[in-house]
């Protein structure tokens, strides 16, 4: 295949890991903005998200786009439900202190995995996509008479990747529009931006950082079920999701969603890229130099502010 | 109407407040004051539940408000305007009202009707309802930190230092509007410094000093001898 359609596939690869990542790290993002901790365990909700939509591809009958819809509301209800039984159980008991939160969600990682390992087993399992047809994709070719298209060996994408492009297009959106439209959203900002006050006020603050953890991990969650018909599911496949979506959020400013975004798309598109044309642990050494150098020359990220 | 009953609170093992007894009256002026870490803001933060007493209580008519859980605490009819505006910065002007009117947990005529009143009270914020916060000036943020706290419709209002860092004119018209709540019954609890303001509209003044009760004025002492109040604050 020559360079131009070979660019192109990479690409494509890339945008479905940024989609992922982005709808991922969103979680984290949230999470850390409103409540200032940083959730070691995030990974292992995705994870969760992953397991928990192959079980219910196996439990619910009536083919695989029924079983999709159905993992794709039964996963994020689950995991935010636990996540949130998780921050009032535990979180809330150490009063979201920043350095016993860390210790206590890699507490939470060692068991939600350890606990899936015996429930789910060792090993990676797969999950039916809803739809998956193949789409020969177009390039442009220049020959005498000007530009043509024509329809290269090997150039094509498959229809569930696409959606996953989209879907995660369509989710960041509604969150986008959740945080800065509704009522919860608006209490979820006036915590994060001063939680003395919101109290103040009378905002739960506590309610309200069970919910932020929950939905944080929903997202996590729901990126796991989107992810799954392409990867399979594996009780140990949230650790490098959760580098990934922590490099992301350094990189985009923590506590920025607009950062987490654009970081995404950086991450996602050169790790798609650099592992189709080099190697995947280039990209994955390129994407922590990456973080090295905004933690030495603007450790704010990009978006981030300097005064959080 | 409030009224603290010796209260001790700090912040972890430092403790700011000894044993404190104050009260604020509906219809009246009280002011706190006391040389810089006295323990004025301390006191107001105790009586909106943001810290915790660990001895005493503060009742707000009959009720013990510090038994409440925090969030609790403005749904009393609590108005809280601290010291640095506190405002939610990068929230619009209409987004900080509407955290103000959520604490009311009035129905939509009554929030409707509150949301109305307070913009008449205050027109340069219905100029500016979608421009964010920490975009204002000074005495812009502190217009809408007293009318978040407006939006409660308060029986008792809070206010610390409220006319810090403002000029001559905006000071004039934060003092109107204390005076205007007052006069419609509401009791006024307010952290100053400046001792021609507090000798201006004060019913009642609390001395505190290392958390502790100094001395008790009212308007009349105040008027005979102004020079003890300086004496203590140390001025």
């Amino acid at each position: 295949m020559e360079f131009g359609p070979y660019l192109m596939l990479a690409m494509l690869e890339g945008a479905v890991l940024a989609a992922v990542l982005a709808l991922m790290a969103s979680g984290l993002s949230l999470t850390f903005g409103v409540m200032r901790v940083v959730n070691v365990a995030h990974g292992e909700f995705y994870m969760l998200g992953a397991v928990i939509a192959w079980f219910v591809a196996h439990l619910v009958g009536g083919g695989a786009a029924l079983s999709f819809v159905a993992a794709a509301i039964i996963a994020p209800l689950a995991v935010g439900v636990l996540a949130a039984a998780a921050d009032i159980t535990i979180l809330k008991r150490i009063d979201y202190d920043p350095e016993r939160t860390i210790v206590a969600t890699i507490g939470l990682l060692y068991v939600i995995q350890q606990v899936t390992l015996m429930t789910y087993g060792p090993d990676a399992r797969p999950v039916e996509p809803p739809f998956n047809s193949r789409i020969a994709l177009p390039w442009i070719e220049w020959g005498e008479g000007g530009p043509s298209l024509y329809f290269p060996w090997g150039l094509s994408t498959t229809s569930y990747k696409l959606f996953v492009i989209g879907a995660a297009a369509v989710l960041i959106l509604a969150i986008r529009l959740f945080m800065t439209r509704s009522r919860a959203g608006l209490i979820m900002r006036a915590t994060q931006l001063d939680s003395d006050m919101a109290t103040a006020f009378g905002i739960p603050v506590e309610r309200v950082y069970a919910a932020v953890f929950g939905l944080g991990a929903a997202l996590a969650a729901l990126a796991g079920v989107l992810i799954v018909p392409i990867q399979q599911a594996h009780y140990l496949m949230g650790g490098d999701a959760l580098l990934l979506s922590f490099i992301v959020v350094i990189i985009g400013g923590l506590g920025s969603m607009a950062g987490t975004i654009v970081a995404a798309v950086l991450i996602g598109m050169s790790d798609g890229i650099i592992s189709v044309f080099f190697s995947p642990t280039l990209a994955k050494i390129i994407a922590t130099l990456l973080v090295a150098l905004v933690l030495v020359f603007r450790p704010q990220g990009l978006f981030g502010t300097r005064d959080r | 109407m409030l009224r603290l009953e010796g209260i001790s609170a700090g912040y972890g093992p430092a403790i700011v407040l000894r044993d404190l007894s104050l009260s604020a009256a509906p219809g009246r002026i009280t002011c706190l004051m006391g040389r810089n870490g006295a323990g004025k803001t301390t006191t107001l933060k105790a009586i909106m539940g943001l810290v915790r007493p660990s001895a005493g209580r503060i009742m707000l008519g009959d009720q013990v408000i510090s038994d409440l859980p925090a969030h609790r605490v403005a749904g009393q009819g609590i108005g809280y305007v601290p010291q640095g505006r506190g405002l939610f910065s990068e929230l619009s002007v209409a987004q900080n009202l509407r955290i103000g009117l959520m604490a009311r947990r009035g129905d939509a005529a009554e929030t409707a009707a509150i949301r109305a009143e307070v913009l008449t009270r205050f027109p340069r914020l219905a100029e500016r309802l979608d421009q964010r916060a920490d975009t204002l000036s000074g005495g812009e943020q502190q217009m809408l930190s007293m009318a978040r706290a407006l939006c409660l419709r308060p029986r008792l209002l809070l206010l610390d230092e409220p006319t810090e860092g403002l000029q001559p004119s905006m000071i004039e018209a934060i003092r109107q509007v204390i005076m205007s709540l007052r006069d419609a019954g509401a009791a006024v609890l307010l952290v100053e410094q400046r001792i021609d303001a507090v000798l201006a509209i004060a019913d009642h003044v609390h001395v505190i000093e290392n958390g502790r009760n100094l001395e008790d004025f009212d308007a009349a002492a105040l008027t005979r001898a102004p020079e003890r109040l300086r004496a203590h604050l140390g001025v």
